[in-house]
């Protein structure tokens, strides 16, 4: 929610795109040096918040890979390897109901992200060219929704009675188009490169042209950045499923299924019966939500690198400073 | 910006003329010439030495070249037309008793019943206290924790360090709630890591995913984890973007290190915090939906429920479609009320808020 307003505020004025200001190695001359206490306090404080994000996914991690008897010993979470196995994720991929959730989530992440980028960056370079036909009515019209909207009960009967109920598209068309990151790339997208798009014109390429082979190479920061907010949000689709789909376990997305395993303390089908004279030390239950919980997180996990180190460089920096 | 726009605004203009021109040349004169080709001194000797006279072009003339542009925002309007503006209309919903079967439109019209029946519904109102409470807790102990945090990290020479700190931190704001509360609920609840501890240490189980009594707490030490990271990326922005040369006057004029802090660094965060501020009291509101869903079983719907819990609760859950949609739109019409209010104290601020005077 933060994010839409965040972004109206600036979007009205327009974001600035100059590069950030690069600080310089080491510390400046002028500045004191740092005090002991200082330096100690300082540290503390980093290496307590690191360890309060941390420690808690790798105990997720470890308790995912712990044989039952780790697991007992420990009492639940385990802190300290010992005892390490894959059998836990060997029986969540033999439970078709995680894998088939998986693969939907999977479909509708990459589905989804494929509308809202082709959308958004469709909509974003329409309205990024200066003064063109409209382009500040167009604009109101989005910039409300971000303000105004019709709360949840209407739009869960607008989409039931366009036959949503049950539907894939359901947990993907009401969501597709984030007005926050077309704001951003319209921003980006005015900023950059007037001077190559004013060549590219005069060499007789049309808007297409332009968008694909001028503007869009030169922002593929900012194109990453939004790419990965929707599909982060596809990949975390919780609440659709319990409104559209909530009976048919077939289509429910992996978070649903989280829900069901971890917080609603559901059974895992298969593992209830399957302790009798298995050849395999038996994982609990515990180790199976576990490796559940990490993978989900781990998709999230394996691209944030890659994306991570283009949000502070371009489009916040850019955002504030407009 | 404004620099680069009007900086920019004559050639631009005169080449989307030009490139008009093009099209229509393409169409009407022979074909054989490439248009871009003949055209292109021209219109850079009109970009280079046109300086302001504009020509007031008609609307169809401007139409006509823009229409690709036009055509490209036509997804994103159709779908916003559909799945925002719809459900605008869809609140009449609230003044009806809606049956699914007959739809919006021929649903039985019952005035201001549904609104009767909210405002003398004490769950109702135990949802808006809780929505207050909570928000009015997470302005004042999650609020100040990502500006702490960026001021402590800024001060932090190693690039590196820095980099690599607010990367871990930023991580868990794209997890999901379920994923949030999961991992919680590994942590703190029956058989989580504290209890485990307190068991084996012979000390009295705490069960804090099932304790109404600190729930406020526990969803805000929750978004604290979930979200702290993203106002902490903001608001080290907003330190990034405040001239070091301010610093290091200030230094050669013998401020000392909390002077600076207070004469430079918090006034360069003063627009930004207060931003945040509008925003955050503009969606006092909405407060984690999803968030609230998820663990309103554990503790109970006396302390969980808030507005949209209600909304959804009430309405979809017993199929009175109409009664939630009225508790939706008394929560959107004090929302805008609040967005409004903010703003306007912004204005008092002397900073621009969400938008401008």
């Amino acid at each position: 929610m933060t994010e839409l307003g965040f972004e109206g505020a600036l979007a009205p004025r327009g974001l600035a795109t100059a590069p950030p200001r690069r600080r310089a190695k080491g510390r400046p001359v002028w500045e004191e040096p740092p005090t002991k206490a200082g330096q100690f306090g300082k540290g503390t404080v980093i290496a307590v918040v690191l360890a309060v994000v941390i420690v808690p996914l790798y105990c997720v991690v470890l308790t995912s890979l712990s044989t039952q008897g780790a697991i007992n010993r420990a009492g639940g979470l385990v802190l300290v390897p010992h005892g390490l196995t894959f059998d836990a994720y060997r029986q969540v991929f033999e439970n078709s109901t995680v894998t088939r959730a998986l693969e939907v989530t999977f479909g509708i992440t990459i589905v989804g992200t494929a509308i809202s980028m082709v959308v958004s960056v469709l909509c974003a370079y329409g309205l990024s060219r200066h003064r063109s036909f409209a382009h500040r009515t167009i604009l109101m019209t989005l910039i409300v929704t971000m303000f105004v909207s019709g709360g949840l009960i209407p739009t869960f009967i607008v989409v039931s009675e366009l036959g949503g109920y049950d539907q894939y598209w359901a947990l993907i068309l009401p969501s597709s188009v984030s007005v926050f990151n077309i704001l951003v790339l319209r921003s980006f997208f005015a900023g950059t490169a007037i001077d190559l798009i004013d060549a590219a014109r005069l060499d007789g390429a049309g808007e297409w042209r332009i968008l694909w082979s001028v503007v869009l190479p030169t922002s593929r920061a900012v194109t990453a950045v939004i790419t990965l907010f929707y599909a982060v949000g596809y990949w975390n689709t919780f609440f659709g499923a319990m409104l559209y789909m909530p009976a048919d376990q077939q289509k429910w997305p992996i978070q649903y299924v989280l829900y069901q395993y971890v917080n609603l303390g559901m059974t895992m089908p298969g593992v209830a019966n399957s302790g009798y004279g298995g050849i395999h030390q038996q994982s609990s239950p515990l180790s199976l939500s576990m490796a559940v919980v990490v993978l989900t997180v781990l998709p999230i996990v394996i691209v944030y690198p890659f994306v991570q180190k283009h949000f502070a460089k371009g489009m916040l920096t850019g955002a504030i400073k407009g | 910006m404004a620099a680069i726009t009007t900086g920019g605004a004559g050639p631009e203009r005169a080449n989307a003329l030009a490139s008009g021109a093009g099209h229509t040349g393409g169409l009407t004169a022979d074909p054989s010439a490439p248009p871009g080709v003949d055209l292109s001194p021209g219109a850079a000797l009109e970009s280079g030495f046109r300086p302001a006279p504009r020509r007031r072009m008609t609307w169809r003339v401007r139409l006509r070249r823009d229409k690709t542009l036009l055509l490209m925002t036509l997804p994103a309007i159709v779908l916003v037309i559909i799945f925002n503006y719809l459900p605008m209309f869809g609140v009449i919903t609230s003044f009806e008793f809606y049956d699914p079967l007959v739809g919006v439109l021929h649903s039985q019209f019952i005035g201001l019943d549904n609104f009767r029946q909210l405002f003398g519904d004490p769950l109702f109102w135990k949802a808006v206290v809780n929505t207050l409470e909570i928000s009015a807790v997470q302005l004042i102990l999650y609020f100040p924790i990502p500006i702490v945090l960026a001021l402590l990290l800024n001060t932090v020479v190693s690039n590196k360090v820095r980099a690599f700190v607010s990367a871990v931190v930023y991580l868990p704001h794209f997890f999901s709630w379920v994923l949030v509360v999961s991992i919680f609920l590994q942590m703190l609840g029956g058989a989580g890591l504290l209890n485990t501890f307190l068991i084996h240490h012979h000390i009295t189980p705490w069960n804090v995913m099932t304790d109404p009594s600190t729930f406020k707490l526990l969803v805000t030490s929750q978004a604290v984890w979930k979200e702290a990271g993203w106002g902490l990326i903001v608001f080290l922005a907003a330190l990034a973007a405040i001239d070091p040369t301010l610093y290091e006057a200030a230094a050669a004029d013998g401020a000392g290190r909390w002077r600076r802090m207070w004469h430079i660094t918090l006034p360069g965060m003063k627009g930004v915090i207060i931003l945040m501020l509008v925003l955050r009291l503009g969606n006092a509101l909405t407060v984690g939906f999803e968030q609230m869903l998820i663990q309103r079983d554990a503790v109970g719907h006396e302390s969980a429920d808030v507005l949209d819990t209600f909304a959804f609760y009430y309405g979809i859950g017993t199929n009175n479609y109409g009664y939630g949609a009225a508790a939706g739109l008394f929560k959107s019409v004090i929302s805008l009320v609040l967005i409004y209010g903010a703003n306007r104290l912004a204005h008092a601020f002397g900073e621009d808020g969400l938008y401008r005077k």
